[in-house]
């Protein structure tokens, strides 16, 4: 950081980039496996013994999850500063960080494609401490202090920031949120004997992360970016998002009982489980009208038009994902059928992409430019090229939320409405299914296309800032 | 939205309603843990139970399969495996023989790889799927095909 870059307010904002661009990376890294497992799906041995999709499945789920907390964090390093109206605390810190949490989360990752996971778990010590072995969590346990370790720097780090600085609603919904999904993730040491109390517990994180303290993150970054590409008041937004973290919680913390329906916990669950995530659409509505509402009342005309396009598009995809796909199954008369199927799948999908793969997207829309030294926005043509990515990667994402619901109807049809004796069992139910996840492949296809598109859309913008200095250096 | 509500009406929703629901989420939690025990026939979880659940994790076979609806969907349904493969005599020469025929090597087939488990192993796999299979999901799977 020797030259000043005049498009940040802080120089300190600059430790998002590189956050963002590993982020990018390991997002490359989980599609190619999630096209691996698509084509296991249909050709059963494909890559077997090699990469067996265990491995596979969870090289793709972990990838994702530390891909979206790269994102998280460079989001924090960038608008912490920008909203506490002050450098960040210690960038040095958030730089050492980083080559920390990127070392392990390769180390794993390697660990998970060359080392069997037996072996891993016993390399790992962890019949001392056992955690692993649960779906998500399947992080040797050394990997999981690791993740404290970091989430604890990085708190301390903006914490700092802004307890020095101006505290806005913004910057301290973002804040609570990041301190829950620390806390919530605690919950990950905690493995019980009893099967039927880990599955319990397990949901604390993965429920009150995805449908809990991630919605206070994602709508404080929407905010972020809404008062920055709109210019709205922030008065405005900042009640807007009161609005959308209290409906969140409110619908999500109960919510969690639709996991609860069938894995041995009590009766009263059906019912709390059953009203309250039916409520669990209404923040992301609620999302919907504040993105739409602040883009129609903006004062100004932001040039950068994919970031404003990624603000709208992350929350209509997140309603339908999260929101639409999840109350789909969520009642338990329904769930008694459909959970644990592909619908749930489907759901997954969506849900992730729109939500959180989304709003991360749109936060490094926003930002790249400005950290890289281009100014409020890249040039015409490399928005062009970023927002056909934009629609590649949604409309397939789409298509394979909609093959792999079909699949899930016909499962659902075949294998859990017929009586005991003529219904189908799982393995021949997949042979049935097998079009639907050809064609969930051929749209898994597509969105990899669309990442490229997405991915190519910076090399533009380098260009286009070589030559821009090229003309400037001749009209001088 | 209109002037009369206003942002502090919204952040006291915010803060209430999180502390409230999150005090019922508690004592739901404290209900739940109440009836576990018995809902789970936790007086017959024993050390082959426990040392079966430590195999299914090391294995990571929630990567391929689900157990009571929950996991991969790759693979089939295994909290009721225990009724579908014949209960008492007949489950555990069967747990026997299938991992040791794994991997089945039809081509095309979904394959599961050889783990190598011994004798020990299996038998408690078997003891821990069977404890499993006991839970009281209220009811679920809807059929023995999970």
């Amino acid at each position: 950081m020797t030259i000043m870059n005049p498009h940040l307010k802080f120089q300190s904002q600059a430790v998002a980039k590189p956050y963002f661009v590993f982020a990018l990376m390991l997002f490359v890294g989980q599609i190619l496996f999630g096209l691996i497992m698509g084509l296991q799906y249909v050709v059963g041995d494909f890559l077997f013994p090699l990469i067996p999709f265990n491995v596979a499945r969870m090289v793709h789920t972990n990838l994702l999850i530390v891909w979206l907390l790269f994102g998280f964090m460079g989001a924090a390093y960038y608008l912490i500063p920008e909203e506490a109206d002050r450098e960040l605390h210690s960038p040095k810190l958030a730089i050492l960080l980083f080559w920390v949490f990127a070392a392990a989360g390769v180390l794993t990752i390697l660990g998970y494609l060359f080392v069997p996971y037996a072996g891993l778990a016993a390399m790992t010590g962890n019949d001392l401490l056992p955690t692993m072995g649960r779906e998500f969590l399947e992080q040797p346990t050394i990997t999981k202090m690791g993740i404290v370790v970091v989430a604890l720097g990085f708190l301390y780090n903006i914490g700092m920031t802004l307890l020095k600085g101006r505290k806005t609603t913004i910057s301290m919904v973002m804040m609570t949120g990041l301190i829950g999904l620390a806390v919530f993730f605690l919950f990950s040491f905690y493995n019980p004997e009893n099967l039927a109390r880990d599955k319990y517990y397990w949901w604390f994180v993965v429920h009150l992360w995805v449908e809990g303290v991630w919605e206070l993150i994602m709508g404080a970054m929407l905010a972020f970016v809404l008062i920055k590409i709109t210019g709205v008041d922030r008065e405005v937004v900042e009640k807007w998002l009161y609005v959308i973290i209290a409906m969140a919680l409110i619908t999500g913390l109960l919510g969690m009982g639709h996991h609860f329906f069938f894995i041995g916990a009590p009766e009263v669950w059906l019912w709390v489980g059953s009203i309250f995530s039916a409520l669990e659409p209404i923040p992301f509505f609620a999302m919907v009208l504040f993105a739409f509402t602040m883009v129609g009342n903006r004062r100004r005309q932001h040039p950068n038009r994919a970031a404003t396009l990624w603000a709208k598009g992350t929350t209509v995809t997140a309603f339908f994902g999260a929101g639409v796909w999840g109350f789909l199954h969520t009642l338990a008369p329904v769930n008694f059928y459909t959970h644990g199927s592909q619908l749930t799948a489907a759901h997954g999908h969506l849900a992730f992409y729109g939500a959180y793969a989304m709003i991360v997207m749109t936060l490094i829309s926003y930002a790249m430019p400005r950290l890289r030294g281009l100014g409020e926005a890249p040039d015409e043509r490399a928005q062009t090229v970023e927002i056909w990515g934009f629609w590649l990667m949604t409309l397939s994402m789409v298509a394979i939320t909609l093959f792999l619901t079909a699949a899930g109807v016909v499962q659902v049809q075949l294998q859990r409405l017929p009586m005991d004796g003529t219904a189908m069992s799982f393995m021949n139910t997949v042979d049935q299914l097998a079009v639907f996840f050809w064609l969930r492949l051929a749209a898994g296809v597509v969105f990899l296309i669309g990442l490229i598109c997405y991915l190519y859309s910076f090399k533009q913008r380098a260009r286009a800032t070589a030559r821009d200095e090229a003309a400037a250096a001749v009209s001088a | 939205m209109s002037e009369t509500f206003t942002k502090s009406m919204a952040r006291n929703i915010y803060f209430g309603g999180s502390v409230f629901f999150f005090l019922v989420l508690l004592a739901l939690t404290y209900h739940t843990e109440q009836t576990l025990p018995e809902r789970s026939n936790e007086s017959e979880m024993n050390e082959s139970v426990v040392r079966g659940k430590a195999v299914w994790e090391n294995n990571n076979c929630i990567g391929c399969h689900s157990l009571l609806g929950e996991g991969a969907y790759f693979a089939p349904e295994l909290g009721n495996v225990f009724t579908r493969r014949g209960e008492d005599a007949a489950f555990k020469p069967f747990l026997h023989a299938w991992m040791k025929a794994q991997p089945l090597g039809i081509p095309g087939r979904r394959a599961m790889p050889q783990f190598n488990l011994t004798e020990q192993e299996v038998d408690d796999m078997a003891e821990f799927l069977k404890w499993t299979s006991k839970i009281d999901t209220n009811d679920w799977p809807p059929n023995k095909e999970g």
